[in-house]
């Protein structure tokens, strides 16, 4: 249904998307991951006919979005970043214009403006302005807009940003439900909103693909590298002494202490579980243990974890012993720098001052 | 057929705009304000014009009341066209470009010359109703006068008013794609009106090759004869390809923007 190869966007030299390509099938929901300026509302402006490409193919419903955006675009609805309303306009004549620039045929008008209000729950609000509308009804207007001539493609760029959780449940279910009749890109920052809606995830960093799975395959890849955040009543030093012979932890990471307690991060190594150890080691080595939890990894870390190759070399290659004590070189004072021969002035600088 | 359905969509939404916000009701208001002024002012020479002596042989002509009524009050219009002319085209493309409404048009169905189309005939439609309720006040002449004065060059010259307005909307439309700001647009364009008006003060018979150019292209110059109820060819050529120059701007800036972004 939407087919994406080799997309190229760059601006200057800057490259805001750099070859991304994937595809997605009819009636699958694909969510589209990454963090702010990675190139996702780029991409899909490119996929909505909003801006060209650079180089590169994109097809959405078998019409190439370069050769063919009028025919493209009838099969699109798109719901950009910012919901694109009128303040000075009421729901229902706002969503009278958008069905009269997309082409609904006169007959269908108003059945398709009554279903697009039913499923974006708009009825109460119908008559009124949207400059009196709040940020999460305006969401809504915007969602109604893009599913009013009902298009084969839902392109949404976060549709879920700045409504309450309530109205995040709705919209998520919305978007499930419209899942099936409807192919939909969604992208968003918040990872359990992908595995709550989406069949598939494309991650997206610096205008790069950097990983394409489903759901379920990608947290439990993360699970297994979860982190255990542990509070104990003892200095960094003696914490670190004590969790220093545990098998299967790869770091140890100080994240702040107060007087009376220290809170360390572990990372273990991949599918192993390390928790009951660590708080036997601890209590072992007579430090009292305040809390102890598994950090679920956030969706920085995926980033971290996919975008920057380096941390991933290391924590394979890094050998387990010293590697734990790694981090805390940078809570102790700085070693002296090694002695430097004095440098000696020369007489010519000398005369020059 | 969907193409004039699209415009049709457009002006539409101009309408509801306009009539939504105070901008309809301010320029209706100036407009209509100003036009009785210099109506009421015309009259008043006119009737103290006719109770002179004269119209015998040998003295003045007798007033005629379309030289004396209905062409300055249009000539005098032609200028207060200049500063309410920006007030209906300054927020055309500036505004959907701050509130981001501009990506919901560009991502429809719809091409740029049927969103440029029909932001120009909306504007011009409203400047059209603004011109027909103002002749309102001459109706009160053809009732009242006799000799009936000639209701064909008060045609021609509400024409070349519109006409001449017409080619201002579309030079305001261009200038309100160059910013997202509509105020900016809008003191752009008003100096820009000005410049092109003051170019018909350099029309002299004694004027030379480029000054004669300059003068040619002040639009104003050529509503002269339309008020005196001469319809030439050669001022509306002039007209249509003002407007289509200026649409053509609007339709390049429009489009230049998206290989921008």
């Amino acid at each position: 249904m939407i087919e994406v190869a080799d997309l190229r966007k760059s601006y200057g030299r800057f490259d805001a998307v750099s070859g991304v390509s994937f595809t997605v099938g009819k009636g699958e929901i694909l969510g589209f991951l990454g963090p702010n300026g990675a190139g996702k509302t780029t991409t899909m402006r490119i996929l909505t006919g909003y801006m060209p490409a650079t180089s590169g193919k994109a097809s959405v419903a078998g019409f190439d979005v370069f050769a063919s955006p009028l025919e493209a675009k009838k099969n699109v609805g798109y719901l950009p970043e910012t919901p694109p309303v009128y303040p000075d306009l009421d729901v229902a004549s706002y969503l009278d214009f958008c069905a009269r620039i997309k082409g609904v045929p006169s007959a269908d008008r108003k059945a398709k403006i009554d279903r697009a209000i039913e499923k974006a729950r708009l009825g109460d609000v119908r008559h009124k302005l949207i400059g009196r509308l709040s940020k999460g009804f305006r969401q809504r207007v915007g969602i109604a807009q893009a599913i009013l001539a009902d298009p084969p493609v839902l392109i949404l760029d976060e549709p879920t940003a700045g409504l309450d959780p309530q109205q995040i449940i709705e919209t998520r279910d919305l978007i499930k439900s419209l899942g099936g009749d409807h192919t939909i890109i969604l992208s968003t920052h918040i990872l359990p909103e992908v595995s709550m809606t989406c069949n598939r995830v494309v991650i997206i960093s610096k205008g790069k693909v950097v990983a394409e799975d489903t759901p379920e395959n990608l947290t439990s890849r993360l699970s297994s590298k979860g982190a255990v955040r542990l509070e104990v009543r003892a200095d960094t030093r003696d914490a670190f002494d004590a969790l220093r012979d545990v098998e299967g932890i790869v770091t140890v990471n100080p994240r702040g202490s107060t007087s009376h307690s220290t809170v360390l991060e572990l990372m273990a190594e991949e599918g192993v579980d390390i928790r009951a150890a660590a708080a036997r080691a601890i209590v072992g080595a007579n430090i009292d243990l305040l809390s102890l939890s598994q950090v679920s990894l956030s969706l920085e870390d995926v980033f971290l974890e996919l975008t920057t190759k380096d941390s991933v070399a290391v924590s394979e290659v890094a050998p387990a012993k010293p590697a734990i004590f790694t981090p805390i070189a940078t809570i102790e004072p700085p070693t002296p720098p090694a002695e430097e021969p004095p440098v000696v002035s020369s007489p010519e600088s000398k005369e020059s001052n | 057929m969907s193409t004039f359905t699209n415009i049709g969509a457009i002006v539409r939404k101009e309408w509801q705009h306009y009539f939504g916000s105070p901008i309809a009701y301010v320029a209706l208001f100036t407009w209509n304000l100003l036009f009785s002024v210099f109506f009421l002012f015309a009259l008043t020479y006119f009737i103290e014009a006719s109770m002179n002596p004269g119209g015998g042989p040998g003295g003045p002509p007798k007033p005629n009341i379309n030289e004396w009524i209905f062409r300055p009050t249009l000539m005098n219009m032609a200028v207060v066209a200049l500063f309410v002319t920006p007030m209906l085209t300054m927020r055309l493309f500036a505004e959907e470009q701050r509130q981001g409404t501009w990506e919901l048009l560009a991502t429809s169905a719809i091409t740029d010359w049927q969103i440029v189309l029909g932001k120009f005939f909306g504007a011009v439609s409203v400047y059209a109703f603004m011109i027909a309720t103002s002749l309102l006040n001459f109706a009160v002449v053809f009732v009242y006068a006799d000799p009936k004065p000639e209701w064909k060059p008060v045609l021609t010259g509400a024409l070349a008013l519109l006409l001449m307005g017409s080619c201002f909307i579309a030079l305001g439309g261009f200038l309100s794609t160059l910013t997202k700001n509509q105020i900016v647009a809008g003191i752009l364009s008003f100096c820009l009106f000005l410049a092109i008006w003051t170019l018909s003060w350099l029309d002299n018979p004694m004027a030379s090759g480029p000054v004669k150019v300059l003068a040619y292209l002040g639009v104003t110059t050529h509503m002269d004869d339309m008020v005196k109820g001469v319809l030439d060819t050669k001022d509306i050529v002039f007209y249509l390809s003002f407007i289509g120059f200026g649409l053509f701007l609007t339709q390049q800036s429009v489009e230049s923007r998206r290989w921008r972004e």
